[in-house]
């Protein structure tokens, strides 16, 4: 049962306040900056490593569209010709009619199929690439950005906004396409079948343009209010799937639901809205398009019955022009797609343009080899000072030099700064002024993967994700053998709970170890942290919710399997700190006391008071 | 990743679709106005070739130019009329389909909330969220076109086959020829394609759960450096969906090919028929020409039959999907639980109201998870505890012994397997929820709090008349009085949406919550595990004085939680093994002193 406020920030301390008033507008209303033109590049960058594929389908569809519209010009054909050749016993147009329809037919169906799949082919791989870069970039991006963008928005992003653009992909581009092919075919046919017929129609271009663009106008705001309702109702319904214990206990489902209703009310109007604008713009073209066919008919058959024009002409231009206008609903149903996958993408492009706080090095270094029998390496703190881009410095400048092999552990009150440093060391966030140093290497100039080898954080909220209890203690390792997992389990004393389990290591956690107690799942944590064997373990908070016995055995694993590592533990239980090597006592952003712990319980400073007040607890 | 459990019955589409009734029925008036306005909006289409048939006989080869005009100005009224008529369909229903999409959600969200915490337990949230978003999105579509347009068409269809059997019968059965073999394949392809979109569908709600749990899990894989083995989950479950369309694709551009070559074939023999017999002058050259259009009118209703199915069957899925969710047994407001009381064999009269106050009471109560292994051992075995009123009992055991289980079942998150749970002598089945949890107060190990203002988070453990005074008691006990340095104090948000928060404070503001409604039983499960020892200390001394006459039990893992509690009880194999004060079982339960020193000496002693 992870709540969802573990989605979002928790983190840090009082610090994070300030952190989160930077862009708070943007990242509330849900509207991230988006470049200039960074839709339009997305939608081309997807696009492009498919060119010839895409060039490819839509010669398919031309050769389709000529098969499909041939079918009039037979039909004329048919009456000016055939019928007074066959009058005059002359087989041959009849023939050539017949041949040539069920050619076209064969051909429209053959092309049709072979179309679709080429087209579905090119969508799914423009979808399948969009998804991953969402879900790349969103893994990429620093936790500074996680923390105000919400877990809610994000899944939106990566659900019903790439449904919309599938929406457009599967259905929209394919009748735009048809639309776009069939107005310049039919268009050109009328025009040779008869100039003047050819140039009414050609003429009525000109209002169903004009109301398309009045249509993309209005419906592209609709749409952009639509997609960020929708994410609204998206959050909630998130947080209340995922905290439904408290919202249970706490009798919060008629609020939940009042509230719910408000923001899933606010998506139904915008709906709506939608759909009215549609019905608009189908009423209007509709209009254009049968007033057109009206004055072409007027015309043409004036001038049939003055002879000017033949009958099987006229027959034809009316079967073209029906087909003219059929596509414009479709015309509509794409704008439709197209808005509400602009909208949509330009979420996600805004998202996309976010750059991650904490980069990739450019020129990546590696570790020095680690010295034999010295499996820690050690951490230098130079000129370090972190403060969040609004302002407000959170650590002032320091130094601090971490021998490898030393363990040290941090108190303070809530606020003190303890977080910062370690997401520092853990390369969280990186400082504002000054270089972290791991046996000498700024951490700046590490990959992730090196970086990982070297420093892993174990935090006080054990997640577990779905799959096996193996598998979630293999994050540390992901080539762990079994025995690998089961030595880590045994040495935190996780194995015996683990084979009461109904399968023993292969038990599904299901949704997020609802089944699984807070100790347990700190213990899986640990035993992730143990498979991944980092030269330098951050614990932060890593033990709150273990029993004594639990904590003992996580001490006594940090004593024997991790001994020789560098380790930073921030405990609130001064248990913890005895078997530290050194104590820093952090205040307002500053380390205030700097000491083996006997030196400090000695002493007369707060370390001094805070070991008297855990000693009277224990009483 | 499985997440969904099986799908329940085999229905046809049909009778899937029929259970949207109840939420289609408020809106019917309109919805099947709207169609009967497309069926003669559609019909407008068709009576516009019979038009020109008139033009082409009548006024073209009379050379009569009033006729001509007439018919144009026929025509342009016709026209006129198809369109109002299909913008007043699109109209008519605009409002009310969006809202029955809206209360579709609403009804789920609502249901979500009152399903009992096991089956969220079971579900994984992105296959519920997904039924919420995508599926219902489905069914408006849904019901916007498929719905009304098989309907449409069909009649469209049907009169359009009328007319041109009226007009010429012998073209008309030519034309009418491929609608069996149309038919057949239009019912083969539906089972294909139904299977098809269930799998797509499911596909979507794992895709779903990846991405929320690598966002929620970021600090995870950001820790361990893991967003590569990640991406190859989500690749692969990606590529696998990938897949899925593809085979959908195929199933769809199949059925195209059919639809549009089959008739098309007999269009073109039904032109080269209607040449010959013009030519022998059996038929007239407007009939020929209005039959033509006709049969081309007609193309679009045949051509979108196959979509329209497709898009019907995906519907049928995705109703499917939505009520496997609402077919779910909720918790009523009263109810005697789930398999309460049976087996014990104790008499009723026990459970009859003991005189005044009687404090929390565990009477035999035995728990397995509903899902679990009947033969598997109970989590909770047989526990029987008494809590005095006014005493506060802590609740020790090993990790994973049951605690936080055993604190569940007190606010009735979880129903008892069997025996049963008293308060102050009334059974907790037998009182309405709602106000069970109005007495019981709960805090849970994992502090969530609502994205809502801090003061609104932590009132919302009280009754509506609750006011600051009770806010500002209830945060100087949990000494959360941090809140009044954050930017707008009491005012400010927290939650999903809002600021972010430590997790101590988060605990200090869950245990504020806790307390403010002065509840007559608090749960506390492990309340102070994130704070530090000088705040522990305060929390402590306040919590005491709040402790002094509530009937409190306390789930503790620490010796300095203990002490807040007059008696503590030993929860180990899934049985109360002992109780006494803390000083008592340190001296006299080696488990207990074991579990508060850590010592393996104590153990053997």
């Amino acid at each position: 049962m992870t709540a969802p406020t573990t989605a979002s920030p928790t983190a840090g301390d009082d610090e994070d306040l300030t952190a989160a008033k930077e862009h708070a507008d943007a990242f509330d209303q849900d509207v991230l900056p988006t470049p200039p033109g960074a839709t339009g590049t997305l939608l081309r960058s997807l696009l492009a490593p498919m060119k010839a594929r895409v060039a490819l389908t839509t010669f398919l569809l031309l050769l389709q569209q000529a098969a499909v519209q041939a079918g009039p010009l037979l039909v004329a054909y048919a009456i000016d010709r055939a019928v007074p050749a066959f009058r005059e016993d002359d087989l041959g147009p009849l023939i050539a009619v017949g041949v040539g329809y069920l050619g076209c037919a064969l051909a429209g169906g053959g092309l049709q199929y072979a179309f679709l799949i080429a087209s579905a082919r090119v969508n799914q791989d423009v979808l399948l690439d969009l998804r991953g870069r969402i879900f790349r970039h969103a893994q990429a991006l620093s936790l500074d950005f996680h923390e105000r963008y919400t877990s809610g928005r994000l899944i939106s992003r990566s659900t019903t906004d790439v449904e919309s653009l599938r929406e457009l992909l599967s259905e929209g581009l394919q009748e735009l396409v048809t639309v776009v092919l069939s107005f310049l075919y039919i268009s050109a046919m009328l025009l040779w079948l008869d100039l003047g017929l050819g140039a009414v129609a050609v003429a009525s271009f000109g209002p169903l343009y004009l109301l398309v663009r009045i249509y993309q106008r209005r419906a592209g705001r609709v749409f952009r209010t639509r997609s960020t309702a929708i994410a609204s109702v998206i959050v909630k319904f998130v947080e209340t799937v995922n905290g439904i214990r408290p919202v249970r206990a706490f009798r919060r489902e008629a609020v939940n639901e009042a509230d719910f209703r408000v923001l899933n009310q606010r998506h139904e109007r915008t709906n709506g809205d939608a759909l009215l604008e549609m019905a608009r713009y189908v009423v209007g073209s509709r209009l254009v398009a049968n007033t057109a066919v009206a004055l072409i008919v007027l015309w043409g058959a004036q001038r049939v019955a003055d002879g000017s024009l033949a009958l099987g002409v006229l027959a034809a231009a009316v079967l073209y022009l029906r087909r003219l206008y059929d596509p414009i609903d479709r015309l509509g149903m794409f704008l439709n797609s197209y808005q509400s996958a602009a909208a949509s993408l330009e979420k996600i492009a805004g998202l996309l343009a976010q750059e991650p706080s904490v980069p990739e090095p450019t020129a990546p270094q590696e570790l020095p080899a680690r010295r034999p029998g010295m499996p820690g390496r050690e951490v230098v703190f130079d000129g370090v000072a972190f403060g969040y881009r609004t302002g407000g410095e959170v650590l002032p400048r320091f130094d601090l030099t971490l021998p490898a092999g030393q363990t040290v552990a941090v108190v303070g009150s809530t606020g003190a700064g303890k977080s910062t440093l370690a997401k520092l060391l853990a390369r969280f966030y990186d400082p504002t002024a000054g270089r972290v140093l791991l046996d000498g290497v700024d951490l700046r100039d590490l990959t992730t993967a090196e970086l990982r080898r070297g420093v892993v954080m174990v935090t006080q909220e054990a997640f577990l994700f779905s799959g096996t209890v193996a598998e979630n203690i293999a994050i540390g390792r992901p080539d762990a053998s079994r025995e690998d997992i089961e030595r880590a389990a045994k040495a935190l004393g996780a194995h015996e709970f683990i084979s009461t389990l109904p399968d023993g290591y292969d038990t599904d956690v299901r949704r997020r170890g609802g089944r699984i107690s807070a100790g347990q799942r700190q213990l899986v944590a640990f035993a992730r942290a143990l498979l991944a064997d980092p030269a330098v373990l951050i614990l932060d908070e890593a033990t709150s919710s273990l029993d004594v016995p639990g904590e003992r055995a996580v001490q006594a694993a940090m004593a024997t399997v991790l001994k020789g590592r560098t380790a930073v533990v921030i405990a609130h239980r001064l248990s913890t700190v005895e078997i530290a090597d050194r104590v820093l006592v952090m205040e307002h952003g500053g380390i205030v006391e700097d000491g083996t712990p006997a030196e400090l319980v000695a002493g007369t400073g707060r370390f001094a008071d805070l070991h008297r007040a855990w000693r009277d607890s224990l009483a | 990743m499985p997440t969904t459990p099986a799908p329940a019955k085999d229905r046809s589409a049909v009778r899937t679709l029929l259970r949207l009734w109840p939420y289609v029925r408020p809106v019917r008036v309109r919805l099947f106005t709207a169609a009967a306005i497309a069926v003669i909006a559609s019909c407008t289409g068709l009576v516009i070739p019979l038009v020109l048939k008139w033009m082409v006989d009548g006024p073209v080869a009379d050379r009569d130019s009033a006729g001509v005009w007439l018919g144009a100005l026929s025509l342009l009224l016709l026209g006129a009329a198809e369109a109002i008529l299909f913008g007043l369909r699109r109209w008519l229903v605009a409002r009310p389909l969006s809202h029955v999409e809206a209360e579709m959600r609403a009804d789920l969200y609502r249901h979500l909330q009152r399903l009992p915490v096991a089956f969220h337990d079971r579900w994984a949230s992105g296959q519920l969220l997904s039924r919420g978003t995508t599926d219902l999105m489905l069914l408006r579509m849904f019901l916007a076109f498929p719905l009304t347009f098989l309907l449409v068409n069909s009649v469209t269809i049907l009169v359009g086959v009328t007319i041109m059997l009226l007009q010429d019968w012998t073209l008309g059965l030519v034309v009418l020829g491929p609608a069996i073999p149309v038919m057949v394949t239009c019912v083969i392809f539906e089972n294909r394609y139904a299977r098809v979109a269930r799998r797509a569908q499911d596909q979507v709600g794992d895709l779903t759960t990846v991405v929320e749990e690598s966002v929620l899990g970021i600090r995870i894989i950001k820790g361990f450096g893991r967003h590569r083995s990640q991406a190859r989950a989500f690749r692969d479950l990606s590529f696998g969906l990938r897949g899925t369309e593809l085979h959908k694709a195929r199933l769809l551009a199949t059925i195209w090919a059919v639809i549009v070559t089959l008739p098309e074939l007999a269009i073109g023999a039904a032109l080269v028929l209607g040449t010959v017999r013009v030519a022998d002058g059996e038929l007239s050259a407007g009939t020929l020409v209005a039959f033509l259009s006709t049969a081309l009118a007609l193309r679009w209703p045949v051509d979108s039959i196959g979509f329209l199915l497709a898009m019907s069957q995906e519907a049928a899925t995705a109703t499917e999907r939505y009520f496997e969710v609402m077919d779910a047994e909720p918790e009523s407001a009263t109810d005697t639980g789930t398999g309460t009381g049976t087996g014990t064999g104790t008499g009723t009269q026990e459970r009859a109201a003991a005189p005044g106050g009687d404090g929390l009471r565990f009477h035999g109560v035995t728990f397995r998870y509903p899902d679990a292994d009947p033969g598997s051992p109970p989590v909770l075995d047989r526990v029987d505890l008494h809590i005095r009123p006014g005493e506060s009992m802590a609740l020790v055991g090993a990790t994973g012994s049951g605690k936080t289980t055993l604190t569940a079942l007190v606010p009735r998150l979880h129903e008892v397997t069997s025996g049963w749970i008293t308060l102050d002598g009334e059974d907790i089945t037998a009182m309405p929820r709602e106000e069970l949890r109005a007495r019981v107060a709960v805090a849970f190990e994992e502090p969530t709090l609502f994205s809502a203002s801090v003061g609104e988070n932590v009132l919302m453990g009280a009754g509506g008349d609750a006011d600051d005074g009770d806010l500002e008691r209830a945060l100087a006990v949990a000494q959360a009085e941090f809140v009044h340095a954050l930017p707008q104090g009491t005012g400010t948000q927290v939650g999903e949406q809002g600021l972010s928060l430590s997790g101590g404070q988060r605990q200090r503001l869950a245990l504020a919550r806790a307390v403010v409604g002065r509840p007559r039983f608090l749960v506390l499960d492990d309340p102070l595990s994130a704070l530090d020892v000088h705040t522990e200390a305060a929390v402590e001394a306040a919590l005491r004085r709040v402790l002094a006459d509530t009937t409190a039990l306390i789930v503790a893992h620490r010796p300095s939680t203990v002490l807040l509690a007059d008696r503590v009880a030993l929860l180990s194999g899934g049985r109360v093994t002992a109780v006494g004060t803390h000083h008592e079982l340190l001296n006299t339960n080696a488990e207990y002193a074991h579990l508060m020193s850590g010592d393996q000496e104590a153990d053997r002693r």
